[in-house]
């Protein structure tokens, strides 16, 4: 898992190990407590995660109005998903470009502004602070801001390009800008994984650059050789969280687009939604709950497995404030 | 925080008057990249605000301007007038508190017991509840929504904030680092006094947890309050939106009324701003603790 490997939990009752063999009354006292105490969860993972986990692959293979009782159909719903709708690999491919773009765009841009921010700069807290404020807003009223920043005669985005003379397009209404728009709203967050990279940097060892310096090394050097690898793994953790939440995206789709125009901007979620929720076709939505799931989880593992070669462990660094 | 003010810019050596004045250059240039970077950050939010508090004619005006004419702050009540923004305010605010108890209630005792107490199969569940955090929502969108149904549970509130008692795998992770950073001898100590595991949990461990708590607190709050998806697929009636309901509502019969839209959309937005500015140091802490954005 990688969240053992950024972050290895420390070993917790280690301290109560010689305590289990004199007193074994405690010790299963103990037990009944913990179980007692992790019980809401424990309860809530079969309730509300695995069981709907579960039911959600059993309705892939049926055909579910939620008015009549599902009814058994095989593997059609993935038949009908594969081969004959071009909405699912549309949406498929409007999310991934979505993906794909946005992703490396802040992950790169998040990590550029760290670095400046950790170059000992005055106001560095208030610098911080503006940086990180959008990232805590989401939701529709963030859609709303942004529908009228790209407004096409009276925004905000339009007016400032019309200073350096540039025509912008309609934003939100082409289907060759509507998506772009999208992912530049999407770099507004920049400041949530500008944080922790902060915090990554912060982590590495200052001997490591003197050293660095005394060999005779460039600053470009120091940055390829010292501070990539050694927020590497930051870097794999915010890849990995970005192409889950990336893949998931909604509100925007639906608030400032509707999926259009011409399906440009179909989130595969709003896809689902719509599906499950308008067309109440059950049954397909959980066949395109499934191929989401094991999309994001093909990614996932491709990244993973990569990261052998390109992330560095020291053992030393922990992006702990 | 400390932290952050680490220097690790090597002294300036006088005599090299070459390099200085490379450096003073490259300090001009970072910070003239980091100031623009944070204007263009602000200038959607300066945007939302001072369209909130234009007059409808001037929110039309070409060439735009940057600060309002006269500044029509009573858009702010006028609002309140068109929809009913105070009961979406309750609606929204009930859900949040439920689910902030909720959440952080369970967070810190099912992390209490993955952190300081010995079961059977610990730590086997732990790593499938850090398994559970990377499972999509979407997968069990449909199948909780069936169960919500089956149970009459469909338009109220309960949805929404009956699962947060059951406890969020992210929250439980967070906690569960931060207990096992206390050092054991405090809670050995009070055993020995003859304190009951849930009141080791609850009277000594607990209160040492306040800066997690809070994280937990903030993140919760703040997704909660923001949430768009849970209520348009379980709430209903229009007496039971929370504020991103009564939002997208609003804009059905306003749609060019950009002031009113803009003044509704900061009214949304500024408990957060406010949590922000108050709860910032919580907020970073808990996002470089867990490496996630919550």
């Amino acid at each position: 898992m990688t969240v053992t490997t950024t972050q290895p939990p420390a070993e917790a009752a280690g301290a109560s190990q010689p305590r289990r063999h004199r007193m074994s009354r405690l010790a299963r006292r103990e037990e009944i407590v913990g179980y007692l105490m992790a019980g809401p969860w424990l309860l809530g993972m079969v309730w509300f995660i695995f069981g709907p986990f579960g039911a959600a692959a059993w309705l892939s293979f049926t055909d579910y109005d939620i008015l009549t009782a599902p009814t058994w159909i095989g593997i059609e719903n993935f038949d009908v998903m594969l081969t004959e709708d071009p909405l699912f690999w549309k949406s498929l491919s409007v999310t991934t470009i979505y993906a794909v773009v946005s992703i490396p765009l802040q992950i790169g841009l998040g990590l550029f502004l760290a670095i400046l921010l950790n170059t000992s700069i005055r106001g560095l807290a208030w610098l911080r602070t503006v940086y990180y404020l959008p990232a805590v807003l989401s939701g529709i009223a963030v859609s709303f801001l942004w529908i009228w920043v790209f407004s096409a005669d009276w925004g905000v985005l339009n007016f400032l390009l019309s200073k350096i003379g540039i025509p912008g397009p309609n934003w939100l209404t082409s289907e060759d800008w509507a998506l772009t728009a999208l992912i530049i709203m999407s770099l507004w967050g920049v400041g949530a994984g500008l944080v922790i990279y902060l915090a990554g940097l912060q982590g590495v060892p200052t001997e490591l650059y003197e050293a660095a310096e005394i060999d005779g090394a460039t600053r470009i050097r120091a940055f390829f050789n010292i501070t990539l690898p050694m927020v590497s793994p930051v870097i794999l953790f915010q890849l990995i969280m970005g192409i889950i939440s990336a893949l998931q995206v909604f509100t925007q789709g639906y608030v400032m687009t509707a999926g259009g125009p011409n399906n440009s901007t179909l989130f595969f979620i709003l896809y689902l939604y719509r599906n499950a929720f308008r067309f109440l076709k059950m049954g397909y939505a959980s066949a395109l709950a499934w191929a989401i799931f094991v999309y994001i989880l093909l990614l996932t593992l491709l990244v993973l497995r990569s990261s052998r070669a390109w992330v560095f462990y020291s053992g030393e660094i922990r992006g702990r404030a | 925080m400390s932290t952050f003010t680490a220097s690790r810019a090597p002294g300036v050596r006088p005599r090299n008057l070459r390099r200085l004045a490379a450096r003073v250059l490259e300090k001009a240039l970072i910070y003239f990249l980091l100031l623009a970077g944070a204007v263009i950050i602000m200038i959607p939010l300066w945007w939302m605000i001072t369209t909130s508090i234009k007059h409808p004619k001037e929110v039309f005006a070409f060439p735009p301007t940057l600060w309002p004419e006269v500044a029509l702050w009573r858009n702010y009540l006028e609002i309140f007038e068109k929809a009913p923004f105070g009961l979406y305010i309750f609606n929204t605010s009930y859900v949040v508190f439920m689910d902030l108890v909720g959440t952080v209630l369970t967070a810190s005792m099912v992390g209490y017991a993955f952190a300081r107490l010995r079961w059977r199969g610990r730590d086997i569940f732990f790593v499938i509840t850090l398994a559970t955090m990377m499972l999509p929502g979407a997968v069990t969108m449909i199948p909780r929504y069936l169960i919500f149904k089956e149970m009459q549970w469909l338009d109220s509130f309960r949805p929404l904030w009956v699962p947060a008692f059951f406890g969020y795998p992210f929250f439980i992770f967070l906690m569960r680092q931060f207990y096992a950073t206390i050092p054991h001898e405090l809670d050995s100590a009070a055993r020995i006094d003859g304190a009951s595991e849930f009141g080791v949990w609850w009277r000594i461990l607990a209160p040492l947890t306040k800066p997690a708590l809070a994280a937990c607190g903030i993140f919760t709050f703040n997704a909660t309050w923001n949430d768009f998806l849970g209520p348009l697929i379980y709430l209903t009636s229009s007496s039971k939106r929370t504020l991103a309901l009564g939002l997208l509502a609003f804009r059905g019969p306003h749609r060019t009324d950009w002031h009113y839209l803009m003044a509704s959309s900061v009214i949304a937005m500024l408990p957060v701003i406010i949590i922000f500015f108050f709860a910032q140091k919580y907020f970073i802490q808990g996002v470089t603790f867990t490496g996630v954005k919550g």
